[in-house]
């Protein structure tokens, strides 16, 4: 296709330029040609006649009204071959681990959805040995679900924990903004547990142009759909989607764009959904998983909350802990019917449980708890927390489910918990005798 | 005079918003172009706004790459419109009509520019004709009609014809497909028309009702707290906002399984595809007890699901709603249910935001309540010529941001509708389902209950909550036992009867019969005098009468252990009542 070149550059800003061209396709790549030959990438985002707005891979800084613009005459591809596996590519898709460049097939990012009749209902577990996972909010193959914690929470270790213990085939790391001693984590991680040979990373780090950032999450899903489309079970992880907004929201107000909220664009939602929606099991094919991290503060805060009502749940961790509350699993009932006949009401009665719990402890901040249930509420909350909420413990379910019967013997009656006679026959422990949970030192 | 349709090109791009000049034509505001782009695709669109100097804004309802300034626009003279005839019950479309099956036998993902005709027009339906050759019809007229799945679809004269036609011939007993001529029609100036069984309406236009009538026969959920407490009519309108994951969905989901319609059309509005995948692939196996045919047979599936065009999202509202209508007009009672109306209302606001219209609150554009409330307003109940009726009800979900009732749509919506279900996340996270607020949820419309059982209830659950914050304040000590049982009570009526399991086949459902048999038992144990000191004494009686009526609720009616759990239960609430020592 021919190329065309164009110097009448209108303005620049951080990260858009606006210049008068002709012909000129919505969505079309472009290189910025510095005067000293060097090139940086470029996309059309707006066309108004002759006006042509494009976004700056490498942001604006050191533009000037004498670079030229050239139209390639294309859009935006990312290389797509087996060969790719074991090796680390940065936001504008060109390799930077010191490896050789791959001629490869080039395939579309950020393509259309795929047909819902094409999806089956999720129905496989993913065995993580998280008990707050496995047992309160199991994942499901083709989940799309982050974790929503406070920066410097251990995120990313749970991340490459569930990459790496689970039986994924390819696993697709997509870091947006991360800090070199993230990227260098996960590098290591996926090393240590040999699964070098199936990982693509795709790596913005913060020393990089937002614009690359932006790009990361839809290289790595256009990969990840590629080879879920040939069968295999495929995991990407993102991290961190609330850099990934904000970097929306800035190129949204370099454009003048009125903000919804906080700042952030009307299409946050839009923007978000059609990046996690991705995830699938495709009738015929494999599968792809998301599996993301949202930094936040404040549930409320817009990307947590546009993330809540996209993904199918979020795993919350606070203070190192996996919490129930604020947690979910919008699939698990889709799984935890047939694993254990006890899984779906010990779950249910566990948390109502640790409901009523945490109302004895807003009591307690007026002195009202005196009674002998309510204390044994906050000790049950209290083991709780230690034996369970800990994601890095690594516990089968049928041996997390045990656990729970265990805490329940140990702090309630069995009238008091409210489970079917049936269950409390076949499961109830022995005066005494836990399965999982050691006794404490005074017993 | 040969009306030549309009042309025009693209002279900007801006997302899913194009601006086009026309360059030869007229142009009509709502009607249907396409813009041809540079491989030959035809990307539908919609003219939305026509300004001074030829100049007209269209949304997109396709993806916009590659388009450029110069691609040819194709205006087609015609309002974007749905087409009606036998043949959508049991289908599941796009946003633009679409059936996603005969998409997915193209191509595996939703690639732009492709359209497929919106009904089967190969399918042959017998018809048997019901009016006279000679006789005089006008729009709305029933011409014959056709059996389709579960009932007899009545074949119009299509709505939009006024004045009076003779009807010249009409096809005899038969089968026929939707598009062959069934009848021929002229006017009071001699021009015949020939008709078939089907015809196009312009989706953004209500229906006009042939006379209507307001809603107040309650139509049983068989979601107990919506039945007893707040309930819906046929022809009336409910809301359920909800911050994410108090169950929205679930509750949208068990009343498209369990509620007493005849018709039930799904609206999946920029929600997860996921869930409407759910929808389409369960329905078919589940046996509707009403009819003993599968459940799919009674539905029809619109699907603009979040990571399909946006600029769709109003259009699957409105097609939702414009075959309600028409499934109205049969006769029957039609329930519609929108998952989310937050999404079409931010699908506007990205529009207006690019065609930089002046924001009101939260960027939505102002006349955003305007719109919500028309939409509602398509609701109702209808009384035809022959004194028969049927009925539009719409159930729409609200998505507000931060969970905060307070923003535009919740607001708009709350003005426009009547039921109120408003989704807590304290109580979804207490796993109280369905989470919906027990007090500050309401209803204009009767319940299934009496209206004094009811207010009793009320009175009930209200005493229950200033109690609990007693309680909070003071703890268990600091109350009376006589208060603690009127707690207990509340606690009680909330666990066994508001709450309930939508993923149990038995829980999950409670009709009309068996509600009464519920809501009796409840009555029993509320009334009952209770001796009981001590708190222990008195959690330790709620917990096995709780343990009892749960164990209950997952029996079947016909079971035969359920009338001796009744007996169980009965027995529990009246020697425990009375019984004062420790049994
Ligand atoms: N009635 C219910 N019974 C049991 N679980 C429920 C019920 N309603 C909701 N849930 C749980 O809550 C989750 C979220 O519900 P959903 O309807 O998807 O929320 P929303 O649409 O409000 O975001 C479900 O996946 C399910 O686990
Ligand atoms: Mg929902």
């Amino acid at each position: 296709m021919l190329q065309k070149t164009y110097d009448k550059i209108d303005s620049i800003g951080r990260s858009i330029l606006s210049i008068k061209a002709k012909g000129v396709h919505n969505k079309e790549l472009a290189e910025v040609i510095y005067p000293n030959g060097d090139k940086a990438f470029a996309q059309v985002i707006a066309i108004n006649n002759e006006q042509v707005t494009l976004q700056l891979f490498s942001g604006g800084f050191g533009v000037s009204t004498n670079c030229k613009i050239r139209f390639l005459g294309k859009p935006i591809q990312v290389g797509f071959s087996d060969d790719m596996l074991g090796r680390v590519y940065s936001g504008n898709g060109k390799p930077i681990d010191g490896g050789p460049e791959l001629l490869t097939d080039m395939v579309r990012i950020a393509g259309p959805s795929i047909n819902p009749v094409k999806r089956l209902i999720p129905k496989e577990m993913i065995r993580t040995g998280v008990p707050m996972i496995d047992v309160f909010n199991t994942l499901v193959r083709s989940q799309k679900i982050p974790i929503f914690a406070k920066a410097g929470e251990p995120y990313n270790r749970l991340l490459a924990n569930i990459a790496t213990q689970t039986d994924a085939d390819v696993i697709i790391i997509g870091g947006v903004g991360l800090k070199y001693d993230e990227f260098h984590y996960f590098r290591q991680r996926i090393e240590e547990a040999g699964s070098k040979n199936k990982t693509i990373m795709f790596v913005h780090t913060h020393r990089d142009s937002i614009v690359e950032g932006l790009m990361v999450p839809d290289l790595a899903l256009a990969v990840g759909e590629k080879f879920a489309l040939q069968g295999k079970n495929v995991f990407v992880l993102l991290s961190d989607m609330t850099q990934w907004s904000d970097y929306l929201r800035q190129v949204a107000n370099a454009q003048d764009q009125i903000p919804a909220n906080q700042g952030y664009p009307g299409d946050l939602y839009s923007q978000l959904a059609s990046r996690y929606e991705k995830a699938a099991d495709i009738d015929g094919a494999g599968s792809l998983t998301i599996l993301g991290v949202t930094t936040m503060d404040d549930i409320t805060h817009p990307v947590p909350d546009n993330t809540g009502y996209i993904t199918e749940g979020q795993f919350y961790m606070k203070d190192g802990y996996l919490e129930l509350f604020g947690s979910l699993s919008r699939l698990k009932q889709q799984v935890n019917e047939t694993t254990r006949e006890d899984h779906r009401s010990i779950m249910n009665v566990m948390a109502r449980l640790l409901s009523e719990a945490e109302e004895r402890v807003k009591a307690q901040k007026f002195g009202s708890v005196k009674d002998d249930y309510s204390f044994r509420l906050l000790d049950y909350r209290k083991t709780f927390q230690k034996e369970l909420m800990d994601p890095f413990r690594y516990l089968e379910l049928e041996d997390a489910l045990d656990l729970c019967w265990d805490i329940l013997a140990r702090y309630f009656k069995k009238e008091e918990v409210g489970l079917s006679s049936k269950l409390i026959d076949s499961f109830w422990p022995k005066e005494g005798q836990y399965k999982i949970l050691k006794p404490h030192n005074n017993e | 005079m040969d009306m030549q349709k309009a042309k025009g090109k693209v002279v900007s791009v801006n997302e899913s918003l194009v601006g086009v000049i026309i360059t030869q034509g007229a142009v009509m505001n709502g009607e249907v172009a396409y813009i041809v782009i540079e491989d030959g695709k035809r990307l539908k669109s919609e003219v939305i706004d026509v300004k001074t100097g030829q100049f007209v804004y269209l949304q997109v309802f396709e993806d916009t790459s590659w388009m450029k300034a110069g691609d040819l626009v194709e205006f087609s003279g015609l309002l974007l419109a749905v087409k009606l005839a036998p043949g959508i019950l049991g289908s599941v479309t796009d946003g633009l009509q679409n059936p996603l099956y005969e998409l997915a036998k193209k191509e595996w993902f939703l690639e732009r520019g492709l359209e497929v005709e919106p009904l089967n027009n190969k399918t042959k339906w017998h018809f048997t004709p019901t009016a006279n050759k000679g006789g005089f019809v006008t729009g709305g007229d029933i011409l014959g009609a056709v059996p389709e799945k579960i009932f007899k679809h009545k074949i119009f004269v299509p709505f939009s014809l006024q004045g009076v036609f003779e009807l010249i011939e009409i096809a005899p007993e038969g089968d026929y497909t939707i598009d062959e001529t069934i009848a021929k029609i002229k006017d009071e100036a001699g021009a015949v028309q020939e008709l078939t069984m089907s015809f196009e309406w312009p989706v953004k236009m209500a229906m006009p009702f042939y006379e209507r009538s307001v809603p107040e026969k309650p139509m049983p959920t068989g979601i107990r707290i919506l039945d007893a407490l707040f309930p819906i009519a046929y022809g009336g309108t409910a809301c359920n906002p909800g911050p994410f994951g108090a169950g929205k969905t679930v509750l949208q989901h068990s009343l498209a399984k369990h509620s007493q319609a005849d018709i039930v059309i799904i609206a999946a509005c920029g929600e997860r595809a996921g869930e409407a995948v759910e929808v389409f692939k369960d329905f078919p196996k589940l046996l509707d007890p009403r009819t003993g045919k599968s459940l799919m047979d009674r539905t029809y599936i619109v699907g603009n699901t979040s990571s399909m065009p946006v600029a769709a999202r109003e259009a699957s509202v409105y097609l939702a709603t414009s075959v309600g209508e028409y499934y109205r007009k049969q006769g029957l009672n039609v329930l519609i249910l929108a998952d989310s109306t937050s999404r079409w209302a931010q699908a506007l606001r990205e529009t207006s935001g690019r065609k930089e219209e002046i924001p009101g609150p939260e960027a939505f554009p102002m006349y955003i309540s305007t719109l919500i409330s028309a939409f509602y307003d398509r609701a109702g109940v209808e009384i035809f010529k022959d004194g028969s009726s049927g009925s539009l009800s719409i159930i729409g979900t609200v998505s507000p941001a931060g969970g905060n009732f307070d923003e535009p749509v919740t607001q708009a919506t709350l003005l426009s509708t009547g039921a109120f279900w408003g989704l807590s996340r304290t109580l979804s996270d207490a796993r109280k389902y369905p989470a919906i607020d027990r007090i500050d949820s309401n209803s204009q419309y009767p319940s299934l209950l009496k209206k004094e059982e009811v207010a009793h209830l009320l009175e009930l659950l209200r005493d229950g909550k200033s109690i609990a914050s007693n309680i909070l304040l003071m703890g268990e000590k600091g109350i009376t036992d006589e208060t603690y049982i009127r707690y207990h009570k509340a606690e009680l009526l909330d666990a066994v009867f508001l709450q309930q399991n939508s993923f149990d086949e038995v829980d999950g459902v409670s009709n009309p019969s068996r509600l009464r048999i519920m809501f009796d038992m409840i009555l029993k144990i509320i009334d009952a005098p209770l001796n009981l000191k001590g708190k222990d004494k008195i959690r330790s009686h709620f917990n096995f009468i709780r343990q009892a009526f749960l164990d209950w609720n997952y029996m079947k009616i016909d079971d035969t252990n359920f009338d001796e759990q009744n007996s169980k239960l009965l027995n529990l609430i009246k020697q425990r009542a009375y019984a004062t020592e420790d049994l």
